[in-house]
């Protein structure tokens, strides 16, 4: 692993350059911090860009539609309806199924591993659910729509419908390709993420508090609900944070299992869509006016994910940034 | 009085730990079911298309007469080749040299810029598809500046390859340049060595290992990435090394095969599927162990 103890940045600590240190490092070395400026100017500078393309490209529709693209209830590209609620709140319905598994089993596998397994199983799963964050989201779409999409059809959404009597949220037929399907694939994405992240802040509580609880008669579970889970709140909720956003934006793998139908959903059974799987699945055929509309579509996905990021990285601090699983 | 009360309760205090304890268990498993049963999936269905034919010939349209007759992949492996070579190309300067921004400086400018890599990173790389779109596919026409769109093509997918590497490189190249000593870089600055000449000669030789699983990590999540790609590379049949020809890639591939009509074609989406996760694993376990094994070397 590549983690390294970090240290305050140059500048910072440095006694040569406290004092004045703009003048005697840019001054005294031109060229360095001109590379330095220039990269990360360059990277500024396409990010501006982006933004300003995502935002430009949404305005013939706004200018179509108005407001009433984030409020108005009918989605149909053929008559250049675009009024996106069914498709938000598709998103939103596809995150929180996914959170719903995520979370416990998620908060528990991280459990587990730090508190319960011994060390040398400890290194060996932990690995196991990081090769499982990088498998790419294309791959989980292919097992969702060939492997989990006729077995939820023949198998689970039956079963879950003579379970509950067909009441809602599971009425219709089962048809596989389904809301459910995609929260559950959703799941299974996001799920080493929160394992990964809410297990470093979980071994980050102090072992001594732990045996400290032991000792004065506690049992595992007490010290573990009294003194490690309120040690790691911040690093849970952020990592819980984290894999919503993600899930929010998760495209290709959700494009291949919901169906898309941009309607608002009715059933667990029922097909559905998402912002990102809508724009994946319409960009190709789009009209310039249609293509505006994705863009309108890209904007309101950008802003949801971005503020939920942003709200998460405040929560993780930046020494438990995992490469590869971020 | 307490100890009575801590007696009386403590059988139940221990069968609801035990219980907890082994649900705790039970959600490791839960978690750890869908990699066996993917990786199952993926051998199973997968394995039996890597034959010769599958990395050399290109893909050819199955008939109703003959519909198993589908041809390779080598397009989308060239493709991807190319593709996400020269995203690296301009990626890998970019990301490590602002990732060593990042850890030298303290000003405004740096933490605005951390803040940005941040969010980027966390962005559905969706958007990154329709920008490339907009700018190299179709090309910028407002506000008096015109810049041509080249159409379909490989650049425009390693356009939005790229700008998805970056913000990921930086982040993880100023964690492993913030891991190198201050007191290296002091005595440099003792010699009389410029800022300029520490850095090449001092922190970025030190932090080589980190810097190395950085870039690689990055890399091999860009290999895996579909949704930036999907309109932007036209999804050519033939082989191309030219990257300003349209293209296919593997994730692509996999994504039309696998929502195709034809059985054939959905079968054959594993085996595309395998090679990349075997790909991917590849990169990600290699730079984890060649930067463990550089590090003892040091020693």
């Amino acid at each position: 692993m590549s983690e390294v103890p970090t240290s305050p940045p140059l500048a910072m600590s440095n006694p040569l350059l406290t004092g004045e240190p703009k003048r005697f490092s840019v001054k005294s070395d031109l060229a360095h911090w001109g590379v330095l400026y220039g990269a990360s100017g360059l990277f500024a500078l396409i990010c501006a860009v982006f933004l300003i393309s995502i935002v430009v490209s949404s305005i013939p529709a706004w200018r179509h539609s108005g407001l009433s693209i984030i409020y108005g209830r009918v989605w149909s590209q053929g008559s250049n309806s675009f009024g996106a609620l069914p498709i938000i709140a598709g998103t939103l319905a596809t995150t929180a199924i996914a959170l719903f598994f995520a979370i416990p089993i998620g908060i528990g596998a991280a459990l587990a591993i730090v508190h319960v397994l011994p060390d040398r199983l400890r290194i060996v799963l932990s690995s196991l659910v990081e090769l499982l964050a990088a498998v790419p989201s294309v791959v989980y779409g292919l097992w969702g729509l060939l492997v989990l999409a006729p077995w939820f059809e023949n198998t689970v959404e039956p079963g879950l419908a003579r379970i509950t009597g067909s009441k809602f949220p599971f009425q219709a037929p089962p048809e596989g390709v389904s809301l459910l399907l995609a929260g559950c694939v959703l799941f299974i994405m996001i799920l080493p993420m929160i394992v990964a992240l809410s297990r470093d802040a979980i071994s980050v509580v102090p072992h001594e508090q732990f045996e400290g609880a032991l000792s004065v008669g506690a049992t595992k579970w007490q010290v573990v609900r009294k003194v490690v889970l309120p040690g790691a709140r911040t690093g849970v909720v952020g990592a819980v944070t984290l894999a919503t956003a993600r899930a929010l934006g998760e495209t290709v793998a959700v494009a291949m299992v919901i169906g898309l139908n941009p309607l608002f959903p009715s059933s667990l059974f029922s097909t559905a869509s998402t912002l990102a799987s809508t724009i994946a699945l319409q960009f190709q055929d789009a009209t310039p006016l249609q293509v505006a509309a994705l863009g309108a579509l890209a904007l309101i996905l950008m802003a949801m994910t971005a503020i939920v990021n942003w709200f998460g990285r405040r929560l993780i601090s930046a020494s438990a940034f995992r490469a590869g699983v971020v | 009085m307490v100890q009575r009360v801590a007696a009386r309760t403590l059988d139940r205090r221990i069968r609801i730990s035990k219980a907890m304890v082994a649900l705790c268990g039970v959600a490791l498993v839960l978690a750890l079911v869908p990699l066996f049963a993917i990786l199952y999936s993926l051998v199973q269905k997968g394995l039996r298309w890597w034959n010769l034919d599958f990395f050399t010939q290109t893909p050819q349209f199955p008939s109703l007469l003959d519909p198993n007759q589908i041809g390779g992949i080598s397009n989308a492996i060239i493709g991807s080749l190319v593709i996400d070579g020269v995203a690296a190309l301009f990626a890998i300067p970019i990301g490590v040299v602002a990732g060593l921004f990042l850890a030298e400086s303290a000003s405004k400018f740096a933490r605005a810029l951390r803040t940005t890599a941040e969010i980027m990173t966390g962005l559905p790389s969706i958007l990154l598809g329709i920008f490339a779109y907009q700018m190299i596919v179709i090309g910028f026409d407002e506000w008096g500046i015109k810049l041509p769109g080249i159409g379909f093509s490989a650049i425009a997918g390693s356009f939005a390859i790229g700008i998805l590497m970056i913000p990921i490189i930086m982040k993880a190249a100023e964690t492993a340049l913030r891991g190198v000593p201050v007191t290296i870089r002091e005595a440099g600055l003792a010699l009389g060595a410029r800022r300029g000449v520490i850095a090449r000669r001092v922190v970025i030789p030190t932090a080589l290992p980190g810097l190395v699983t950085a870039v690689l990590l990055a890399f091999s999540r860009a290999v895996g990435e579909t949704a930036p790609i999907l309109w932007v590379i036209g999804a050519s049949t033939v082989v191309s090394w030219n990257p300003r020809k349209e293209m296919a890639s593997m994730p692509l591939q996999i994504f039309q095969s696998a929502t195709s009509p034809y059985l054939s074609l959905r079968e054959e989406a594993w085996g595309i599927a395998l090679l990349l996760v075997v790909v991917v694993l590849v990169i990600n376990l290699g730079s984890r162990l060649f930067a463990a094994w550089l590090q003892r070397e040091r020693r």
